[in-house]
């Protein structure tokens, strides 16, 4: 191999590349997004709701 | 250390690990049977709503609606989706699968809770729906089959999991995985969220059915409900948009577009789909319209556009695929001279295109908070997910049977020619049923009403005459799509038990191979003018009824 041949294993792998090759990273977004977004902001809506008398 | 034993596929030169074999069996073949259930329950629904039958009584009318919603909505697809997740992890990477001791426990644990909820729906005491909204309370092993149920499909999510841990470490695969089986892992990202959300809200109203809590307060089991109930179809989308990727590489030996592209859409899935489920709350006054549009209008439109991305490259790839075979004239001789005598190829083709065109842009119309308010809780909704989950999901799950069998379970398809019609009869019927209830629930009929005359009501009411022939023509493409459902399980059930065993190679339509579906790679040419040209027919389509809403809800809104 010649020696100014770039290492293919030494090769920057793109920020997003890196991003869509790691499932558990995508899991944690996956999960985070929807229970932050829908879940608990819709059930600090609903337990602000007064009771009635 | 591993004990599995493999097999190579003589067609795709995949290596398959016959302890995945065996779960990607089983829970195909559980699938099947819930699905021929559900289908019949389906049927008697759709024929008592028909006025002019009106089969079942009341009581009997809404026992089926319940248990349809379940076998087809929940056991059916997620069974399959477990096949597609073990078959895109294990098989499609060359990998054994992971823990397939646990793998069986899922299995039973599925099967023993969808057994249980169904014989607590059959008793009678928990004809609560689908929804199964407090406070209406059903028998307490209708919660307890639920909640086997979901557990069982988590930890089958979890082998998923540790079966794409254990392809990274002993490197079966090079690079990144391909593309299937990363539409997959969306879809079992999704599904570990529905299936926790399903956990977290029904084992404490297993306990209230117990009396061991006081009360469950019915906003918040809807919010927590929904988290589980719609984002369970947003792991269908994601499944079968993976399956049309799949059909596309192993018919025609098609690569995506761009496989940055793809992925791209994929990944507004994994952060944006389950926000949709806040379409079914648009209307309830607890929430603020800040929560509504944001989940809705803002957020689910990022999920919209994965959807049209995928719209564009699934057919665009196969076009690209059929013009580097020669079929290079005009802008459709691609798609004319492609296999439509192939149930694979024409039953995918045609849920992309109904998906597209039925689910997705009525999906948009719903989602939208203003609209929704002409069409929520009326036979629109079940129109609307009837385009998604039957002519979508059910018909791409359908279509890739037709490969698995050969292929998984190594045997011939029995009754070719049934098998060739199968397709067309069921998206006949599917589509008729979609849109006949869209039509339906646009003259305002109510979405799970027994009886649209209301025959024993104190008061009088008359929907349009309109409305009667809506539900009958909904009443006769329940029976095209039920004849089209038998079909299939009369093939699959034949192909399966009574079909002569593969030898060799089988006979697929184009070179498919290993190389397309199971590893990384883009087309090279971006030459789809007939693609280009139906994606502008649906831009029209969609455009169109979308403002056609808008002015429905100007008229009966009168805000001068």
């Amino acid at each position: 191999m010649a020696s100014d041949q770039k290492d293919p294993d030494k090769e920057r792998v793109p920020f997003m590349q890196r991003v869509l090759d790691n499932p558990f990273l995508l899991l944690f977004l996956g999960v985070t997004i929807p229970t932050v977004l829908y879940i608990l902001w819709g059930v600090m809506e609903l337990t602000q709701i007064p009771v009635a008398p | 250390m591993s004990e599995a034993t493999f097999r190579t596929c003589p067609t795709t030169g995949l290596k398959v690990d016959l302890n995945a074999q065996k779960l990607i069996k089983a829970n195909a073949v559980a699938a099947v049977v819930f699905l021929a259930i559900g289908g019949l329950f389906g049927l008697t629904v759709a024929l008592t709503r028909w006025p002019a039958v009106h089969l079942l009584p009341a009581d009997w009318f809404y026992l089926a609606l319940t248990a349809h919603g379940l076998d087809v909505l929940l056991l059916w697809i997620i069974f399959f989706e477990i096949a597609v997740l073990y078959f895109a992890s294990s098989t499609l990477l060359n990998c054994r699968i992971a823990a397939p001791r646990w793998g069986w426990v899922a299995f039973w644990m599925m099967l023993a809770g969808g057994l249980i909820t169904n014989v607590a729906v059959l008793q009678g005491q928990s004809t609560v729906m689908f929804t199964s909204y407090p406070p209406m309370m059903a028998a307490q092993h209708f919660y307890l089959g639920l909640i086997l149920f979901a557990v069982g499909a988590l930890v089958a999510v979890g082998i998923f999991f540790g079966t794409l841990v254990i392809a990274r470490e002993e490197r079966t695969y090079e690079g990144s995985i391909p593309l299937v089986t990363f539409g997959a892992l969306t879809a079992a990202i999704i599904a570990v969220f529905t299936l926790a959300s399903g956990a977290v809200i029904l084992i404490p109203t297993w306990l209230w059915s117990m009396g061991l809590i006081s009360t469950i307060d019915p906003l918040m089991y809807k919010l927590v409900w929904w988290a589980m109930g719609h984002s369970s179809q947003q792991i269908n989308v994601s499944a079968h948009v993976a399956v049309w990727y799949a059909i596309a590489a192993m018919l025609f030996g098609a690569r995506p577009l761009s496989e940055k592209v793809s992925r791209g859409a994929f990944l507004l899935y994994i952060l944006f789909l389950q926000l949709a489920s806040a379409h079914h709350l648009l209307v309830e006054p607890g929430l603020s319209s800040e929560w509504k549009v944001f989940n809705t209008s803002y957020a689910m439109y990022l999920a919209v556009l994965g959807s049209m991305i995928h719209g564009l490259t699934v057919p665009g790839s196969i076009e690209a695929a059929q013009r580097r075979r020669g079929f290079d004239k005009g802008f459709f001789e691609w798609l004319r001279k492609a296999p439509w005598g192939n149930p694979a190829f024409s039953g995918m083709f045609m849920s992309l295109v109904m998906f597209g065109f039925l689910g997705g842009i009525s999906g948009v119309v719903m989602g939208t908070e203003q609209i929704n308010i002409i069409m929520h809780n009326t036979l629109y909704v079940p129109g609307h997910f009837h385009g998604t989950v039957v002519a979508g999901t059910t018909l791409a799950f359908m279509a890739i049977t037709y490969l698995l069998i050969p292929l998984i379970f190594q045997r011939e398809i029995r009754f070719p020619r049934l098998a060739k019609w199968q397709p067309y009869l069921f998206g006949l019927g599917v589509a008729g049923i979609s849109l006949f209830m869209m039509g339906a629930g646009t003259l305002g009929v109510s979405r799970r009403h027994w009886d649209i005359t209301f025959a024993d009501a104190p008061l009088d009411f008359s929907y349009p005459e309109a409305a009667f022939l809506m539900l009958a023509l909904n009443g006769l493409s329940a029976i095209a799509a039920a004849l089209g459902g038998l079909f299939y399980v009369v093939v699959v059930v034949a192909s399966v038990f009574f079909g002569r065993k593969v030898e060799g190679r089988v006979a697929l339509e184009a070179p498919a191979g290993k190389s397309a579906v199971a590893s990384y790679g883009s087309s090279e040419s971006l030459k789809i003018p007939g693609t280009l040209l139906l994606v502008g027919v649906f831009f029209v389509a969609f455009v169109l009824y979308y403002f056609v809403n808008w002015k429905y809800l100007s008229d009966i809104w009168p805000m001068r």
